[in-house]
């Protein structure tokens, strides 16, 4: 009795619920109506059976419950019946499996005036490249990947040459233009997800996947990973910008061939010298950093981190939050640097600078930790991509960390967890790295975590670090709890 | 069908004596059913709580710091893997199959005792390893229960050592077990039946546990040898699954393998398990429906046909779960195709289980709420099945939280309800006591509404676009605030129904000792296993005499006779004798 009710309850709670829910789709910006007009189908069919099996269900529980002066009927078999009820549910199957594979068999069929573009992933980031000119993607192969070549493009395929490279999670398309997307892994499965398009398909290393849409909304949607991929998966985000042929052109404008990336000229070490003076200041001639006046260690960070970083001050990715008064002084000094040229200069004598590490003075008055364990558990988490020693990959697009001074990571993980930095929505790497901030939950949590990372010593810099008249060897690496005499000292 | 001497004549001889032999090294397939039974619980109990950490993580993010990703991912791997094959194919195949075949067939035991006890120990080692991978360094696997290379065995996944490697083991280890059972299940039932027991006559609970067996013994070793290639993949640098790839930026030896490879082997034996957890539950539905409407189970002939065919088309179905993994995207036609015509027969079981419902006389036991409850969930996963089987509405609903609601409510709740139905029903047989009737309706309702709260709102985040396996959402423009709210009460649905399986844990034990008593029969119903000399049955089943058969096993409310039931084993002659119990 009680049962027959609840069913029908749960039946009716189903129903209401579907109608009233403000979780559903979220509105298509694809070409692929067919898809959701199935799945409106499917509901209907399914929903009716839903509501009429589980109400004869009730019906009977109700009707037929226990009466001990009735007997329950014998009746073992009713072809007729069964055969009726075959092939209605047949007619029901077929009612949603014929159009479903008519739409499947666009899915398959690309358009001939579809353009391509290929998505490549890899652990925890995608980028992104187009054909160039002649529309044809060059050859590329695992084994050719490398810092100077990230994409593994052949240098020796003439079709590569003007292959134009996206090394970002955004990627711009044009509006009412079919693409064809190709998929390409570097490392383990990914999946090509952006909910609006409604069609999604796996990256597979070794292989080379594709799906087909044709965008019908202005706008910036967001890409998904949805295939695991490890412990960051979730912080796997892209970017998918349907622009007008106006605004395609300008951000196509402003991409490199990867022919011109081959050839782009290194940085001048003297002009970036003098442009440096001004950054001197506070950041010391050595890139030493200085607390005093808010300036992180420079010295030791690699040329495209930093470029990254200029970049984004000048555009006011990062330096705009009004939280952020140090970023704001930073990103006016960004603004002296007048072009791509000076920044390039710039960087690379950074880079240039001995890698340097704080005194053992400047790491015990630091945060204190309730113990080194409990950082170094902590530091597992952001191991993966920043290094065991915290030394900075470029492959992974994470800056180095060891070296940095305490006071200075404490605050960029506490802008992270307000989302002071990394929020804006052109800051590639920010989402994840907020994402990921908060797995500190608390105060003690950082400073656990900074404890130990300014403990670390990367084995990259065991070699000579050279600093006016004192050459000093690193041979004698010092323990992480030890005294150090062989490496530069800096004072906080 | 011949028997031998030693089967028909009691031999009081080789009745185990000592308590290890009655209880420990046991070869009475009854004891093996109870440890196999337990040993299940057990493991699921861990897996309930490994869920309610995970479940703590998505309602409240960024609250629990003992909570990290890779934790996370080590909670949903062995949340998943467990309840699939160390609770469900185990409690259902190596405890009721154990415990039902011999006796539902009129054996004495299974055709294989000793490779029986074997199995268990063989089951019991599996699990041990399982969960020693939780204290080796890195922890247990983080990979997903698909267990999907390259990234399951290199950095960047919890549990890439020590962890997969124990996994795998175990893996090894429980198929090892499972062939050692299963062919003594598909043995006993093809040649130990009792006399008048043919095929046609057996109970559905039965065929359900046979179909299911020899599609565990076909589809098992796809998942033995996907799991020694990918040790060896991990072990000795082979490239079975490997392509050439990076590892977090650096080149790896590998060269030449398919990761698709793998999850074609992975689900050929993956969507036969959906079937070996389903079959067994169907058919002990079947029978628990039958037995307390009092009413023969409607359209057996097509139930049988219908358990054979899905049995089978679960064969050449796999690759519906492949639909977005870079397959040759034309192999969607044929997949999307025979998946939903595996609807059809399904369709006709949950039509036939209402059916038989109609005109009958419904006793509203506990092992009916839940067998009632199991047509309403099965129902609801069976119908979002037909979204996901149909390749290109897979396509935006793939990897998403519809996915995790409807495999949920299609192998999760429904084969669990029927479970709790099959425990409530054989509970007196097996101790000879009652289960507590009121904490058994409190548990019923508990689990029955709980869970629809849990996984109802699941699909619609599904819908939504949430994707599974994210440890957070993470500040994400298209899903709405309100989206956590519901993750909120969706936790707090599934902590209630978690607390309230410890009340059930508390009625088995409590009504082990303390339960009302059942009598051999409590339910009158008509299948062998009721009408055993002795309740619990002592070793050997039946005594003196092994049952004849002499008709199926629903003569329920048969016309003309005064008792409500006819068991399998009474002749026609005694029909006429049988007074309104049952008795002759």
């Amino acid at each position: 009795m009680a049962i027959a009710v609840v069913i029908l309850l749960l039946v009716l709670v189903s129903v209401v619920f579907h109608f009233v829910s403000p979780w559903w789709f979220t509105p298509i910006a694809s070409n692929w109506t067919a898809i959701d007009d199935t799945i409106t189908l499917t509901f209907w069919i399914t929903g009716i059976v839903f509501i009429a099996v589980n109400g004869f269900l009730a019906y009977c529980v109700f009707r037929f419950r226990f009466d001990k002066n009735r007997r329950a009927d014998y009746e073992p078999e009713n072809k007729k019946l069964e055969v009726w009820l075959t092939v209605f549910t047949t007619i029901g199957v077929a009612a949603m499996l014929a159009p479903g594979l008519v739409v499947w068999g666009d899915f398959v069929t690309v358009p001939d005036d579809a353009e391509i573009f290929e998505v490549v992933g890899q652990q925890w980031h995608w980028s992104y490249r187009l054909p160039g000119k002649d529309g044809v993607l060059g050859q590329s192969a695992v084994e050719l990947m490398d810092e100077k070549n990230p994409f593994g493009l052949n240098p020796d395929d003439i079709n590569a040459q003007d292959d134009i490279l996206i090394p970002s999670n955004v990627m711009h398309i044009l509006l009412d233009q079919p693409v064809k997307v190709l998929m390409r892994s570097k490392d383990v499965l990914h999946n090509f997800a952006v909910p609006q398009f409604r069609v999604k398909m796996d990256l597979v290393p070794g292989i080379e996947t594709y799906l087909w849409f044709t965008p019908t909304r202005l706008g910036r949607f967001e890409m998904l990973c949805e295939e695991l991929c490890g412990m960051a998966h979730y912080t796997m985000r892209g970017q998918i910008v349907v622009d007008t042929a106006q605004d395609y052109q300008v951000w196509l404008d402003k991409q490199f061939t990867f022919r011109e990336s081959l050839d782009a000229p290194a940085g001048d070490l003297q002009l970036g010298k003098k442009l440096y003076a001004s950054c001197a200041a506070c950041h010391g001639d050595n890139g030493q950093g200085n607390e005093a006046l808010n300036a992180p260690m420079l010295a030791g960070q690699p040329a495209w981190y930093l470029t990254r970083q200029l970049n984004y001050y000048k555009t006011q990715v990062r330096g705009s939050h009004q939280q952020d008064i140090y970023g704001q002084q930073m990103a006016a000094m960004a603004n002296t640097l007048v072009d791509a040229k000076a920044i390039k200069d710039v960087t690379a004598y950074i880079a240039s600078l001995p890698t340097l590490a704080i005194s053992p003075a400047a790491v015990s008055n630091g945060p204190l930790a309730r113990s080194i364990a409990s950082g170094q558990r902590l530091f597992t988490n952001c191991a993966y991509c920043h290094g065991d020693q915290a030394q900075g990959k470029f492959a992974l697009n994470a800056p180095r960390l060891a070296g940095q001074h305490a006071w200075y990571l404490k605050r960029q993980l506490q802008n992270y967890r307000a989302s002071i930095r990394g929020a804006h929505r052109e800051d590639l790497y920010g989402t994840q790295m907020i994402m990921m901030s908060r797995l500190l939950q608390n105060e003690q949590a950082i400073d656990d975590v900074i404890a130990y990372i300014t403990r670390l010593k990367p084995a990259a810099d065991a070699g000579y670090l050279q600093l006016g008249s004192r050459a000093i060897s690193a041979t004698e690496s010092p323990s992480i709890t030890g005294q150090s005499r062989s490496t530069q000292e800096v004072s906080r | 069908m011949n028997y031998t001497a030693i089967v028909d004549q009691p031999d009081e001889s080789h009745h185990p004596t000592s308590f290890m032999a009655k209880y420990i090294w046991s070869q009475d397939h009854k004891v093996i059913a109870i440890q196999y039974s337990i040993t299940a619980l057990f493991v699921g109990l861990v897996a309930l709580a490994l869920s309610a950490m995970m479940r703590l993580q998505l309602g409240f993010p960024d609250s629990f710091s003992f909570i990290d990703p890779s934790s996370y991912l080590q909670f949903v791997t062995m949340h998943g893997m467990i309840m699939v094959i160390y609770l469900l194919t185990a409690l259902l195949l190596g405890g009721f199959g154990n415990y039902l075949i011999p006796l539902m067939v009129g054996a004495r035991d299974m055709v294989f005792p000793y490779l029986n006890m074997l199995s268990y120990w063989t089951y019991l080692l599996s699990v041990i390893v399982l969960l020693a991978s939780f204290f080796v360094p890195g922890g247990p696997t983080g990979a997903g229960w698909t267990l999907y290379p390259p990234q399951t065995i290199l950095p960047g996944t919890p549990g890439n050592d020590g962890g997969i490697i124990l996994m795998l083991v175990s893996l090894a280890i429980f198929i090892v077990a499972f062939t050692m059972g299963g062919l003594n299940y598909v043995t006993t039932i093809l040649q130990a039946r009792a006399r008048g027991m043919t095929l046609m006559r057996m109970p559905l609970t039965i065929w359900g546990i046979f179909t299911a067996t020899i599609l565990g013994l076909l589809a098992f070793p796809a998942l033995l040898v996907s799991a020694i290639m990918m040790m060896l993949d991990k072990l000795v640098g082979t490239s079975f699954f490997m392509p050439a790839i990076l590892s977090l930026g650096e080149p790896l030896n590998y060269t030449g393998g398919s990761p698709v490879l793998f999850q074609h082997l992975f689900w050929f034996f993956g969507h036969p398990e959906v079937y070996i957890v389903a079959l067994p539950a169907f058919g002990m539905v079947s029978d628990v429906i039958a037995t307390h409407a009092r009413k023969n189970i409607f359209g057996y002939r097509m139930m049988v046909w219908a358990i054979v065919a899905i049995g089978g088309l679960s064969f050449v179905v796999w690759a519906h779960h492949m639909y977005v993994s870079g397959m040759n995207p034309y192999f969607g036609f044929f997949f999307a195709t025979t998946t939903l015509i595996i609807a059809i027969p399904t369709a006709l079981k949950v039509y036939n289980w209402s059916l038989t419902l109609w005109r009958g006389n419904i006793h509203m036991t506990v092992p009916m709420m839940f067998a009632i409850g199991f047509i309403f969930t099965f129902t609801h996963g069976g119908l979002t099945g037909l979204f996901l089987g149909n390749v290109v509405v897979d396509l935006p609903l793939s990897d998403t939280y519809f996915v995790v609601a409807h495999f949920h409510m299609v192998m999760g709740v429904s084969p669990i309800m029927v479970l709790f139905a099959a425990i409530y029903h054989w509970f007196p047989k097996v101790t000879g006591r009652f289960l507590h009737t009121g904490l058994g309706k409190f548990h019923f309702w508990m689990t029955f509404v709980g869970t629809y709260s849990i996984y109802l709102p699941m699909h619609y985040l599904g819908f939504l676009g949430v994707p599974r396996r994210y440890f957070a959402m993470g500040p994400t423009e298209f899903i709405p605030e309100s989206a956590q709210s519901l993750n909120a009460s969706i936790t707090i649905s599934a902590l209630i129904v978690g607390v309230v399986q410890l009340i059930f844990l508390f009625n088995i034990i409590w009504s082990t000792f303390k339960g009302k008593k059942s009598g051999p029969n409590p339910w009158n119903a008509t299948t062998l296993e009721w009408q055993t000399e002795y309740t619990p049955p002592r070793h050997g089943n039946w005594g003196g005499k092994i049952p004849v058969v002499y008709r199926w096993a629903y003569d329920y409310s048969v016309p003309g006779v005064k008792a409500d039931f006819i068991p399998q084993n009474v002749s026609p002659q005694e029909v006429e004798m049988m007074d309104d119990k049952g008795g002759a």
